[in-house]
C-alpha cells in the first residue's frame, strides 16, 4: 500500500513552535506528517491548499493559534474560516473534506500537537489515498 | 527557474542528535554530483569552527544561495544569517530546513527519518531559489518605557530603569502601588518584616522623577512594534486631585459609610473616601463611586465641606492619556485561588476558615486585629489546621504546583505557634521547600513541635461545640484520622490574574497552558516574549516568591535598558507589497488587515499599502484572488516551490 502523505501550514508563533516542543519532548509522531512554516495561518491560501493535493498530498491541515492568542490578532480566525470554503469546494469537487482540517496548537502544546497528528493521521489512513484522476 | 544559481546545503550532525538519526553520507552520496548543489557535513555548524567552514566554502566556490539543515529555525536561523551577511550574501537568501525538532527527533525508523530529511532539505533547495535579498530598516527607539503594574516586580523594574536615567511609566490599577506584598507580614524563611523593605521603593518611586506614577489606571489599547508602541492609559476618576490633596485624611475621618476593605480582604471596614493602607503610595484617597452616598443618593458630600484644599471633584472624569514607548514590561502579578469553589472545605460556610491571605491580615500589626490572631468570638485557638495545596496540583482545580504555599504554610506554622503556643497540623502531599534557606526553616518549625500530616483532607465539617472537625487519610500511617482544631487555614494557589487574557491580546502575548504568560524560552530567554520589545516579570509569568520576582524584575528592566541603549532598531524587512497593475479595487484586503496598513483610493480605485503599519502577517496575501499582494520572504511561489519538493 502507498504511504499516505499528510502536509500540515503552520503558523510560526504558535504551532510550529508546538512542533519543535514535541521534537524537544522527544515524542515521535508519523513521519509521513511534514510541515511548511508560515507566519501566520492566515497566509496559507486556498491555491496552496489545491496545490498540495495536486502534488500528492492525501491530506492538508493548516494549524494556527488559538483564538485569541493570535499574534496578528485575527488571522486564526480568519483561516479557520477559509479552511471552512476550501472544504466545501473540495467537496464539490470529489475530494472527501475531512482531508482538509483546521487545528488550533499553542507554542506550548507539544503533547496536543502529537496527539493532534496521529489523530489525523489515523482519520486519512483508514480513508486510503487519495486519487484525484487528472493530478500533476 | 535561475539556473545560475550556486546553492550549498550544510547538514549539521548535531552530535548525535541528527546524525544518529539521519544518514546524512548516504544522504549526501545520493544527491551529489547535481547541478548547481553543493553539500556539506560538519558535526556542529553552529560552533565557531562550524561557522567559519560555511564562510570558506561560500567564498570558495562562490555560492549564492545557502540552506541549513540543522535544528529549528527558532533557535539558529539568526546565527546562520549573519554567517552568510559575514561572507557576503544577503541573510535572506538562506533557508533553515529543521531536520532535528521536526524529524530526527520525531522519528522512530532511521530509514524514514532520512527519507523525511530528504524531502524536508529538497523543499528549502526549491524555495530557497525564489527567494529574494532583502534588506533591514533601523528606526529610533523611543527611550520611554511602560510598566505595567506596580507591584515588587513593577516597582524593581521602575526603579532600574529609572536609576539609569530613562523616562518610566508605571500603571498601577489600584489607588496604591505596592501589590500583594504589601499585604504581607513577614516573608519566608528570614521571617524579616515585609512592608520593611518594600516601603522605602515604594516611596523611592514616588520621589524618582524619571518615574511617571499613573495609579489606580488601566491600559486599554496597544498598537505599534517594539522601539515605537503606542499606548492608550485610561486614568479613572479618583474624585480627589492628586495635585490639591495633602493626604491628612480629614475626608475619611468624617465620611459615614463603611465598606468591607479590599486591602484587608474584608476582615476590616474601610470608608467610602479611602486610602487604602497606611504606607500607600501616593498618600492621596480615592472616592468609591458604587459606595459613596453623593454618587448613590446624590446626598451627603461632606468630604467636599470639610476638605481644606478643595482637593474634592464630584465632577472628575476618566482621563485618557496616550503616549509612545520603546518597550513594555508586564508585571500584572497574580490573582489567589478563591477556595469557594471547593465546597467541602467549607470556606464562607463555616466560621474561622480563613485563606492564606487574610492570614497575611490578621498576623499583620496594621491588620484588622492589630496582628492577634484570634477567632471570630474573639478567643485564641488551641488548635489550628493548615492545609497545603488547596487548589493547586488538583485535576480539578489547578494542575501545577503554585510552588510557594509550602514555605509560607511553614512561616504560618511558625508565627502562629509562636503568637498563640497552639497546636498546630499541616497537612501536605509533598514538602516542597527547594529555596535557599528552606530546609533549615523546616527543621526549626519542627524544633517548634509543629506536627505533620501527610494526606490532603477530603472535607471539613462544622462539629456542635463550634469546632471544625478536618477528616483526613494519613497516607503514611495508612489511616484515616479525624481532627477536630478551633481554626483552618487553606494555604489558596496562585492563579493567573484576572486581567490576563485581555492583556495577552491587546499586546499580543500568548499564554502557556496554565494561563500565566508564556516567556520566549523557559531557560534562556525568560523574561522575554514572542513580541519584540514587551518583556515579562513575576508572577504573571507563573508563581514565584520574591526574590525570583525580584531577580525577574532585573532581568527585564537590564533587557530593557539595553534596548533602548542601541537607540535604533533593525525592523523586519518581511512585510507585504502591492502591484497596482493587477489590483481589482475590491477591497477585501482592506477589511481583513488586522493593522490599518490597507486603505482604499477612491481616485484610482485600488487598495493602498503603507509598508511601515504592515506586520507581515501575509492575510491579505492569501485573500487577494487577483494575485496583486504578495509578503516578501514568503511568496506564493516560494511557498508552492517548497510544497513541491515536500511532497
Amino acid at each position: 500500500m502507498k504511504d499516505i502523505k499528510i502536509l500540515g501550514f503552520l503558523c510560526q508563533w504558535c504551532a510550529y513552535q508546538g512542533a519543535d516542543l514535541a521534537g524537544t519532548s522527544r515524542l515521535t509522531y508519523p513521519p509521513e506528517v511534514r510541515v511548511i512554516k508560515v507566519p501566520c495561518s492566515g497566509r496559507v491560501s486556498s491555491h496552496m491548499i489545491f496545490k498540495a493535493f495536486q502534488k500528492g498530498a492525501d491530506a492538508v491541515f493548516v494549524a494556527g493559534c488559538h483564538p485569541g492568542d493570535c499574534h496578528f490578532k485575527s488571522g486564526n480566525i480568519i483561516a479557520e474560516k477559509r479552511i471552512k470554503v476550501v472544504k466545501s469546494i473540495l467537496d464539490t469537487i470529489g475530494v472527501e473534506p475531512i482531508r482538509l482540517d483546521f487545528f488550533f496548537i499553542s507554542a506550548s502544546e507539544g503533547v496536543r500537537f502529537k496527539k493532534v497528528v496521529e489523530e489525523f493521521y489515523a482519520q486519512i489512513e483508514k480513508l486510503g489515498s487519495l486519487n484525484l484522476k487528472n493530478g500533476k | 527557474m535561475k539556473n545560475k544559481e550556486k546553492i550549498g546545503v550544510f547538514i549539521c550532525h548535531c552530535g548525535t542528535n541528527i546524525a544518529g538519526k539521519i544518514d546524512i553520507k548516504n544522504l549526501i552520496q545520493k544527491n551529489s554530483g547535481k547541478e548547481n548543489l553543493f553539500f556539506f557535513d560538519y558535526p556542529y555548524f553552529c560552533s565557531e569552527p562550524g561557522q567559519t567552514f560555511i564562510k570558506e566554502k561560500i567564498n570558495q566556490l562562490n555560492l549564492t544561495r545557502i540552506v541549513i539543515a540543522a535544528c529549528s529555525p527558532s533557535l539558529h536561523e539568526k546565527t546562520f544569517q549573519k554567517v552568510a551577511q559575514e561572507a557576503g550574501i544577503n541573510p535572506y537568501l538562506i533557508s533553515c530546513a529543521n531536520i532535528r525538532e521536526q524529524c530526527s527527533w520525531v522519528t522512530l525508523d532511521k530509514e524514514k527519518a532520512t527519507e523525511k530529511a530528504e524531502k524536508i532539505i529538497f523543499s528549502h533547495i526549491n524555495r530557497v531559489i525564489y527567494q529574494e535579498p532583502l534588506f533591514v530598516k533601523e528606526v529610533e527607539i523611543i527611550p520611554r518605557v511602560l510598566i505595567i503594574g506596580g507591584g515588587i516586580a513593577g516597582i524593581e523594574a521602575a526603579l532600574q530603569i529609572a536609576r539609569s536615567g530613562k523616562e518610566v511609566y508605571l500603571v498601577e490599577k489600584e489607588p496604591s502601588i505596592g501589590g500583594h506584598m504589601a499585604k504581607l507580614d513577614k516573608t519566608f524563611p528570614t521571617l524579616d518584616c515585609a512592608s520593611c523593605i518594600l516601603t522605602p521603593k515604594m516611596v523611592e518611586v514616588r520621589e524618582n522623577k524619571n518615574v511617571k506614577l499613573f495609579t489606580y489606571s488601566e491600559v486599554e489599547e496597544v498598537s505599534g512594534f517594539v522601539g515605537n508602541f503606542k499606548v492608550k492609559i485610561r486614568k479613572k476618576a479618583r474624585s480627589v486631585n492628586l495635585l490639591k490633596c495633602t493626604g491628612c485624611g480629614i475626608c475619611i475621618e468624617k465620611c459615614p459609610v463603611k465598606v468591607d476593605s479590599e486591602f484587608d480582604m474584608g476582615l476590616s471596614k474601610r470608608k467610602a473616601i479611602y486610602i487604602p493602607f497606611p504606607q500607600a503610595v501616593p498618600q492621596v484617597p480615592v472616592i468609591d463611586r458604587e459606595n459613596c452616598l453623593w454618587f448613590t443618593n446624590n446626598k451627603c458630600g461632606v468630604c467636599k465641606k470639610i476638605c481644606p484644599f478643595s482637593a474634592i471633584d464630584y465632577n472628575m472624569e476618566d482621563e485618557i492619556v496616550v503616549e509612545k514607548f520603546g518597550a513594555i514590561i508586564v508585571a500584572t502579578g497574580f490573582s489567589l485561588f478563591n477556595p469557594e469553589t471547593i465546597y467541602q472545605y467549607g470556606y464562607k460556610r463555616f466560621p474561622n476558615i480563613f485563606t492564606s491571605l487574610e492570614i497575611e491580615r490578621l498576623l499583620s500589626p496594621t491588620g484588622p486585629t492589630s496582628g492577634e490572631i484570634i477567632l471570630k468570638d474573639g478567643k485564641i485557638p488551641q488548635e489550628v489546621a493548615i492545609i497545603h495545596c488547596v487548589g493547586s496540583r488538583d485535576e480539578n482545580y489547578q494542575p501545577y504546583c503554585s510552588s510557594i504555599c509550602c514555605l509560607y504554610s511553614l512561616k504560618f506554622a511558625y508565627l502562629i505557634k509562636e503568637k498563640t503556643k497552639a497546636k498546630i497540623y499541616n497537612f501536605y502531599i509533598d514538602l516542597r521547600l527547594t529555596r535557599k534557606g528552606g530546609e533549615d526553616f523546616y527543621n526549626r518549625v519542627l524544633e517548634e513541635g509543629i506536627e505533620f500530616i501527610r494526606g490532603k483532607p477530603s472535607q471539613i465539617k462544622m462539629q456542635k461545640d463550634g469546632k471544625l472537625l478536618i477528616e483526613c487519610e494519613d497516607t503514611l500511617l495508612g489511616k484515616i484520622r479525624k481532627i477536630s482544631v478551633d481554626m483552618v487555614i487553606l494555604s489558596t494557589a496562585i492563579c493567573p490574574e484576572k486581567s490576563t487574557p485581555f492583556l495577552a491580546r491587546i499586546l499580543g502575548l500568548s499564554l502557556s497552558q496554565d494561563g500565566f504568560f508564556q516567556e520566549k524560552h523557559p531557560k534562556l530567554a525568560p523574561v522575554s516574549t514572542m513580541v519584540e520589545g514587551i518583556y515579562i516579570a513575576g508572577c504573571c509569568q507563573g508563581p514565584k516568591d520574591i526574590p525570583e520576582s525580584v531577580a525577574q524584575a532585573g532581568l527585564a528592566a537590564a533587557e530593557v535598558i539595553s534596548l533602548i541603549d542601541r537607540k535604533k532598531i533593525e525592523i523586519s524587512p518581511i512585510v507585504a507589497e502591492i502591484n497596482e497593475d493587477y489590483c481589482s479595487g475590491c477591497g477585501i484586503c482592506i477589511e481583513l488587515c488586522p493593522y490599518n496598513a490597507l486603505e482604499y483610493n477612491s481616485q484610482k480605485i485600488k487598495a493602498k499599502l503603507t509598508p511601515e503599519k504592515c506586520f507581515g502577517c501575509g492575510i491579505c496575501v492569501s485573500a487577494c484572488f487577483a494575485g496583486a499582494l504578495s509578503l516578501k520572504n514568503y511568496r506564493e511561489q516560494e511557498i508552492l516551490a517548497q510544497i513541491e519538493g515536500i511532497l
